[in-house]
């Protein structure tokens, strides 16, 4: 996903929550980034802080984490990382768009077959939101 | 008071923390009318009929988009000859038009190559597809679906509301039986079905009419197996001069004609 686009994404998801658990403020999200997706985490970052603006949000500390890209493969059962070294450029810039299109380009190192499961850091997601609440 | 809304928690509303899910609506939000070309059959022209459709109304004036979620087996770029374009990047991903078309496919990103994706990839392809395409202010969008009923179908109805179904059946009763089982899955759910189309019909028979108007739905024609069609592949403008294509355009027609929901 294009950082923008997802920036633009949280944004929604923690204002969307937020007015469910009417929160007045939010003052801290925690985010998972997943290393399949590539994300430029500077320009997420900056995305992020020109959404917030003039929202909930605008006091927000984004505290953002990233996960290793873990795959298993579901014919062998071997597990391994996704290295964004280890395939071409076009690849990677393909698989950061759509990361299901990793199994256009990878192949399990050991069997050789694409049907692999991203057991994990695949994209991203929400883990934690903290605000005030509405009537204290 | 501070209230936390810790791991446990968001994890049992996952599906409300996927932030792809939110932007869907919005993405969608100044595009008039949906239509999913659909059949629970592979092979019987939905693809053909999804990219005619889009250029006839495309003449007409409207603008139109196309989107192939045909993941596994995209075919729309090898009807429109679309080479040698892919999205711009601009806060998400603008598509590129081709023949009056703004058109979004797999194939910017997967190429020639195979791809080989489960139920599950598939559904993550398509909200990731969702939420990142920026179609603008268009009157149509028109989706060339995956035959089956299965992923794309699911994920429209529950994240696409605005979604209306164009059914596509040929002359065959098993062909229409996996339309009568989609259909009345899609009436049982109240989503929208605009009517069902007889393509590829070789011989008279009034069977396909009667079984969709014994349904309740409307009957919006047929269209005579038309043997110049397979050379007009990849070749818009005779694509467009085509029985088929005049055929599709009189269904256009019949689409522009009758309110949809919005």
């Amino acid at each position: 996903m294009h950082e923008w686009a997802l920036a633009e994404a949280v944004v929604s998801t923690v204002s969307q929550i937020a007015e469910r658990e009417g929160l007045r403020r939010v003052t801290e999200v925690k985010l998972k980034v997943g290393e399949l997706q590539q994300i430029e985490m500077e320009i997420l970052r900056f995305a992020l802080s020109e959404l917030k603006r003039s929202s909930l949000l605008e006091d927000t500390e984004f505290i953002i984490e990233t996960e290793k890209a873990e795959l298993t493969c579901r014919v062998c059962g071997h597990k391994w990382f996704f290295k964004r070294i280890e395939i071409d450029e076009n690849a990677a810039e393909a698989i950061h768009f759509i990361p299901e299109i990793a199994h256009v380009y990878i192949r399990c190192p050991r069997c050789g077959s694409p049907d692999f499961e991203v057991t994990r850091g695949r994209g991203v997601w929400l883990e934690s939101i903290k605000g005030a609440k509405q009537d204290d | 008071m501070d209230a936390e809304y810790g791991l446990k928690a968001l994890r049992v509303r996952s599906k409300m923390t996927d932030p792809r899910i939110s932007v869907i609506e919005g993405r969608l939000k100044k595009v008039n009318s949906i239509l999913a070309v659909s059949s629970g059959k592979g092979g019987v022209g939905k693809s053909l009929i999804a990219s005619t459709l889009s250029l006839a109304l495309a003449s007409k004036g409207y603008e139109v988009g196309l989107f192939d979620i045909d993941f596994t087996n995209p075919s729309t770029h090898i009807i429109l000859n679309a080479e040698g374009i892919s999205p711009t990047e601009e806060n998400g991903v603008v598509p590129p038009k081709i023949h009056g078309l703004k058109y979004m496919s797999i194939i910017y990103y997967s190429g020639k190559r195979v791809s080989p994706l489960r139920g599950v990839d598939m559904s993550n392809a398509l909200i990731e597809l969702l939420a990142i395409t920026r179609w603008g202010s268009i009157d149509f969008l028109v989706i060339d679906m995956p035959p089956g009923i299965s992923d794309a179908i699911l994920d429209l109805i529950r994240l696409v509301k605005k979604t209306s179904f164009l059914m596509v059946t040929t002359s065959s009763k098993l062909a229409f039986e996996t339309v009568r089982k989609l259909t009345s899955l899609l009436l049982e759910l109240r989503v929208p079905v605009i009517g069902v189309i007889e393509n590829m019909k070789m011989r008279e028979s009034s069977f396909i009419q009667e079984q969709v108007k014994g349904m309740g739905l409307r009957f919006l024609g047929e269209i005579p197996f038309d043997y110049s069609l397979e050379e007009a592949i990849g070749d818009v403008d005779k694509l467009l001069k085509t029985l088929f294509a005049q055929k599709v355009e009189e269904l256009a027609e019949k689409i522009i004609s009758q309110p949809l929901r919005n």
